[in-house]
């Protein structure tokens, strides 16, 4: 039996929704618009996703904010409260367990919200297995309450005049990065982060599962005449994929560093202790083996996951995405590759498509940047 | 779900458009709108031999590919460019954008094949 949102009940209803099983999630891939048209709505304009699949954990308690900066290669230790973090967590190999948002209320009081595929991993992961649970006894209190929260993002360049609309002015103060927990939408009480999943300006909003449904309505309904759509999980990737924002299980696995990513950006090497951190000051110093790079086709074809990539008859790496970007109209791939092939942009590499060598050329990332 | 009565149908979704002993094939309408936005049609070669139920080509929507199979054997004797440049002709127009078209050696495979009223039976029984 598949999982289901609070939502589902809603969108089950709309004409054109196509439901597919992600993960053990029932979740639309399109609704009636279908996948481009929807990408291209977020792009100009502003979509609404429903992402209540993703999991949240709260971490309460005084030693909170010291095992989180244990726990994460990210510096927790230097957030603001109200302020939000990406990073990724690592296992002490360096590998990859999750990637995760971390919302700060306070030094002691903290919310992760992790991938709905990974939640029961995660959760065993943080409260567990772990070496610093294992040997602290003063341990924060954790709670698992991916189901009985509900999200729902709200992305595009007209997102922050829309919501505004809907919630008052106070939303053009959120900074990027940042939330608040005492704004409310239609009488519901939520919490707003200015962060998203696709390179545009947008938020993503925490209510109680009972409320979803009527904020979800609340919000098409009243932008219904700005063109403002629902959007699947099929544009979603799309549009994280141009932004070269990772997905675990693609780029990010238990086998890829968050370095060979190039998520470097996100790993605070002059932290105190974390997990994982020898593996990757040692891998950083003895060279990091692959890279996470770009490529647009130059012949036909789409890469896709798992292809294998050549370089003059060697193997060389894997693509872990790739698609037609719906902005530049070309096929595109992230592949990860050896590093020390001293490739520049430009350069010609092959991807096997089907049993036949395809040329296709290192570009810059993001695919496509806007803000 | 658009099914014309003109077309024979196979249970991969394909249809053929018989005209003389030629067989003009794509994909129906149905199968258009389980893909989603087609985004790529790699066209096969011409003068290929191909069997019946062969996989012929594969076309790719945004998330995934697809393969088609030839509903009949024979010498694929045309190929729809149109599509290498505008393959959301597949979606558009299902039933005008054929992708490949075979000279048939076996014409009494058609016979094998659903018509119109037997394909909407096999949609609605899927």
């Amino acid at each position: 039996m598949l999982k289901r949102t609070p939502l589902f009940e809603v969108y089950r209803t709309y004409e054109g929704a196509k439901l597919i099983d992600f993960g053990g999630w029932e979740l639309p891939v399109n609704f009636s618009s279908g996948i481009i048209a929807e990408h291209m709505a977020v792009r100009e304009n502003a979509g609404l996703f429903d992402v209540s699949h993703m999991g949240e954990v709260t971490v309460e308690g005084e030693t909170s904010e010291a095992f989180l900066n244990w726990l994460l290669p990210n510096n927790v230790k230097g957030m603001q409260e109200n302020q939000c973090l990406y990073s990724p967590m690592c296992y002490p190999d360096g590998g990859v367990v999750d990637d995760l948002l971390v919302y700060k209320y306070n030094r002691s009081k903290y919310l992760l919200v992790i991938n709905a595929s990974n939640v029961e991993k995660d959760y065993k992961w943080i409260t567990e297995e772990n070496e610093w649970v294992k040997k602290e006894s003063n341990l924060p209190k954790f709670e698992n309450l991916s189901t009985s929260m509900s999200s729902v993002a709200f992305q595009g360049p007209k997102s922050t005049e829309y919501l505004a609309e809907m919630v008052g002015k106070e939303v053009n103060d959120i900074k990027f990065f940042y939330f608040r927990d005492d704004l409310k939408i239609n009488g519901l009480d939520c919490i707003i982060s200015r962060t998203g999943y696709t390179g545009e300006v947008g938020y993503e909003i925490y209510v109680d599962e009972k409320d979803a449904p009527a904020l979800w309505s609340y919000i098409l309904e009243t932008t219904k005449d700005k063109g403002v759509l629902p959007i699947g999980l099929g544009a979603r990737d799309t549009l994280r994929f141009e932004s070269k924002l990772p997905l675990y299980g693609h780029e990010l696995t238990k086998d890829i560093t968050p370095l060979e990513a190039n998520l470097g950006y996100f790993i605070d090497l002059e932290n105190d202790d974390f997990c994982g951190k020898d593996s990757l000051v040692k891998q950083k110093q003895n060279g990091i083996p692959r890279s996470l790079r770009g490529c647009e086709m130059v012949d036909k074809g789409i890469p896709r996951e798992g292809y294998k990539v050549f370089l003059d008859g060697n193997e060389v790496g894997h693509v872990t995405s790739g698609t037609k970007s719906p902005m530049l109209n070309k096929f595109c791939g992230l592949v990860l590759i050896k590093r020390d092939l001293g490739l520049k942009l430009g350069d010609e590499i092959q991807i096997d498509i089907k049993g036949k060598l395809k040329a296709a050329k290192l570009v810059k990332t993001p695919f496509y940047k806007n803000i | 779900m658009n099914i014309p009565g003109d077309l024979k149908y196979t249970e991969g979704h394909e249809w053929v458009r018989v005209e003389g002993n030629v067989g003009y094939v794509g994909i129906t309408d149905h199968a258009q709108h389980e893909l989603g936005d087609i985004v790529y049609v790699e066209l096969p070669e011409i003068d290929t031999e191909i069997e019946s139920k062969e996989e012929a080509t594969n076309i790719e929507s945004v998330k995934a590919a697809a393969p088609v199979y030839s509903p009949v054997s024979g010498k694929i004797v045309k190929i729809n460019e149109d599509l290498e440049d505008n393959s959301e002709l597949m979606n558009t127009d299902a039933y005008g954008a054929y992708i490949f078209a075979v000279e048939m050696s076996d014409l009494s495979e058609l016979d094998s094949l659903m018509d119109a009223d037997a394909y909407k039976e096999f949609l609605e029984k899927e």
